[in-house]
């Protein structure tokens, strides 16, 4: 099993933070734009620095998304801001129209996504966003890992022509991939090579993957793990080759089982080379109050869960 | 007849004859609207008159440099499309094609067919102002001084959306923005007033802090002395909303005074009877 370690922990919200910063600095066609939530959006850097091109929307988020895919009209690369819950479920039908089907060049950047959001409860904890964003045609998912992955995403998004939605965090996680990387949209990361089990992870779920891969180690099982950082589009060549090396596989996300990661490479499977999948992700019920840890674990998202779920498809192999 | 009079009675002989021809679609708040559609698109906005491939008007999405129209109310596309047609973005005959399969004359209109002239999808109700407030936004950062337009029906006011969209504008000083609320007083399943009524629609927007005109809608004059009029508002810190009244179905007799033209194609002896009220001015399609 490859090492991974890391000096410090942060929230993947400040890593995009520091991504909009870097763009403020390098591409004038930025603008951000918030939903009364600057600061859980880690936006204050970039809004000190190019106030000119920052825009207050205050508590309306179908405005918010409206008034994005107009700011494209003219050139402009609007980054529309808020909880995960508001930038998706809330404003669907806006994003489905006046972004999706219109083909238009905004960003949608959520934070608070999925249960990790902690003490708010059920009503912020979206884990549907995935599966809504990923139905809509032209829509490209992207769900960093860390705090690194997720600035290098943000830096990368601005350069793609098209809309995007990028899903990051509260939790303050480890920093374990490199602060220069290159974020390539659509590519896998191979995080560890392994024969037994191939573990797809996206989001902070990578970190516990990766966990689980020592775990299973201990007791003599080859993980292989993947960082499927880009839900859509998906990587089926690297899922393809990991799953007829390995034979099984297990998907990992902080979203419903139903609509989500697991969901996408199931249909690969089921089209290209049936093997045994297991899902780690909720399972049709709703979040509730809790630390980010105290959640993951009731909810079967932690590293433990991860190596239940592998065993349960090596079983199933053959 | 003035000539933008003669135009309009040529768009309102396409509205009838495309929702006709394909027996759905809008003719009521199409007709409606034709006498805006035609005084802005032939005289009040400033066009790129660049003519590109095949001799029609060269359409660029950014539209920097040119006065730019939304149609948030995308149900009304029939005039949208004959005025687009007929100003010179794509050949006239296309509007035979209208809600046809394989067509770029969608039921509401989009970009996803590339159609010169549309710039954002528009149908699902509520949305185009803040689409239109964007794209004002987009053009004073650019300091482009073109002017945004944008259309809205009187029924959509009842969408949230809206509302915060009418909220924004004026706290942010959008002054290079005009929204015109076709106000008809008609919806589908009945009058505004019954369905959900608005009450007064001006004495809201001035309350949100939009400077706020009347006009009647169907009567060319005073909508041209209005839109010159325009011209000199803008740019003094307030977004621009008028409140135009119009009467669904106008200039057919029998169309008129209801709310039962909204969404309902004529058959063939009532096409003839409508179009015996309208003067072929250009050649129809």
């Amino acid at each position: 099993m490859k090492k991974y370690t890391f000096t410090e922990k942060k929230d993947t919200r400040s890593g995009f933070g520091a991504g909009m910063q870097v763009l403020g600095q390098t591409n004038p066609n930025v603008v951000a734009l918030c939903a009364d939530l600057v600061g859980s959006l880690k936006l204050d850097a970039f809004i000190k620095e190019n106030p000119e091109r920052f825009i207050q929307c205050g508590i309306s988020e179908a405005n918010m998304i409206g008034m994005a895919a107009g700011l494209t009209i003219g050139g402009k690369i609007p980054f529309a801001t808020t909880f995960a819950n508001f930038a998706t479920s809330r404003v669907y039908d806006q994003v489905r129209q006046s972004v999706a089907y219109s083909h238009k060049n905004v960003k949608i950047c959520a934070s608070h996504a999925g249960l990790t959001l902690g003490e708010d409860g059920a009503t912020h904890q979206v884990l549907e966003d995935l599966g809504m964003m990923k139905m809509l045609p032209g829509m490209t998912v992207i769900n960093p890992c860390d705090y690194n992955q997720t600035k290098a995403a943000t830096i990368a998004i601005a350069e793609y022509d098209g809309p995007v939605y990028l899903r990051f965090g509260r939790p303050v996680i480890p920093v374990f991939t490199d602060a220069d990387q290159k974020f390539e949209i659509g590519k896998a990361w191979m995080v560890n090579e392994g024969t037994d089990v191939s573990i797809f992870a996206t989001g902070h779920l990578v970190w516990e993957a990766i966990q689980a891969g020592e775990m299973l180690e201990a007791e003599g099982i080859n993980a292989e793990i993947i960082n499927i950082h880009t839900i859509k589009p998906l990587d089926e060549k690297a899922i393809l080759a990991s799953v007829k090396k390995t034979g099984c596989a297990v998907s990992a996300e902080e979203h419903q089982v139903a609509g989500g990661l697991g969901d996408s490479i199931a249909q690969v499977l089921i089209q290209k080379h049936l093997a045994p999948l297991e899902y780690v992700g909720v399972k049709d019920t709703f979040g509730e109050s809790g630390t980010p840890a105290q959640l993951m674990e009731k909810y079967g998202l932690s590293a433990k869960a991860i190596v239940e779920a592998a065993k349960r498809a090596i079983a199933r192999k053959k | 007849m003035t000539e933008l009079q003669s135009i309009a009675s040529q768009v309102r002989r396409d509205i009838l004859r495309m929702v006709h021809g394909c027996q759905s679609g809008h003719p009521g708040g199409s007709l409606g609207c034709a006498d805006l559609l035609v005084a802005l698109y032939f005289q009040q906005m400033k066009i790129n008159n660049r003519k590109g491939k095949g001799g029609y008007l060269s359409f660029n999405m950014d539209g920097k440099g040119e006065d730019l129209f939304y149609l948030s109310n995308g149900h009304i596309s029939p005039v949208f499309y004959s005025v687009l047609a007929r100003r010179g973005y794509f050949d006239v005959t296309e509007l035979a094609t209208f809600r046809k399969l394989n067509s770029r004359l969608q039921g509401h209109p989009t970009t996803h067919e590339h159609l010169p002239g549309i710039r954002i999808a528009s149908g699902s109700l509520g949305q185009g102002l803040s689409v239109a407030i964007g794209s004002a936004l987009s053009k004073k950062l650019n300091g482009d001084k073109t002017l945004v337009y944008c259309l809205m029906g009187d029924g959509e006011q009842q969408e949230g959306q809206v509302w915060e969209a009418v909220q924004f504008a004026p706290n942010n000083n959008v002054d290079n923005l005009v929204a015109f609320v076709d106000v008809n007083g008609q919806q589908i399943d009945g009058s505004t007033k019954k369905v959900n009524d608005n009450r007064d629609l001006g004495a809201k927007y001035k309350a949100f802090g939009w400077r706020v005109l009347h006009v009647d809608g169907n009567n060319m004059d005073e909508l041209t002395t209005l839109l010159r009029k325009i011209k000199r508002l803008v740019g003094k810190g307030q977004p621009i909303a008028v409140m135009m009244k119009t009467e669904m179905g106008q200039g057919v007799d029998f169309m008129m005074h209801s709310h039962k033209w909204h969404g309902v194609a004529p058959n063939d002896a009532q096409l003839e009877q409508a179009l015996s009220q309208l003067e072929e001015t250009l050649g129809d399609y």
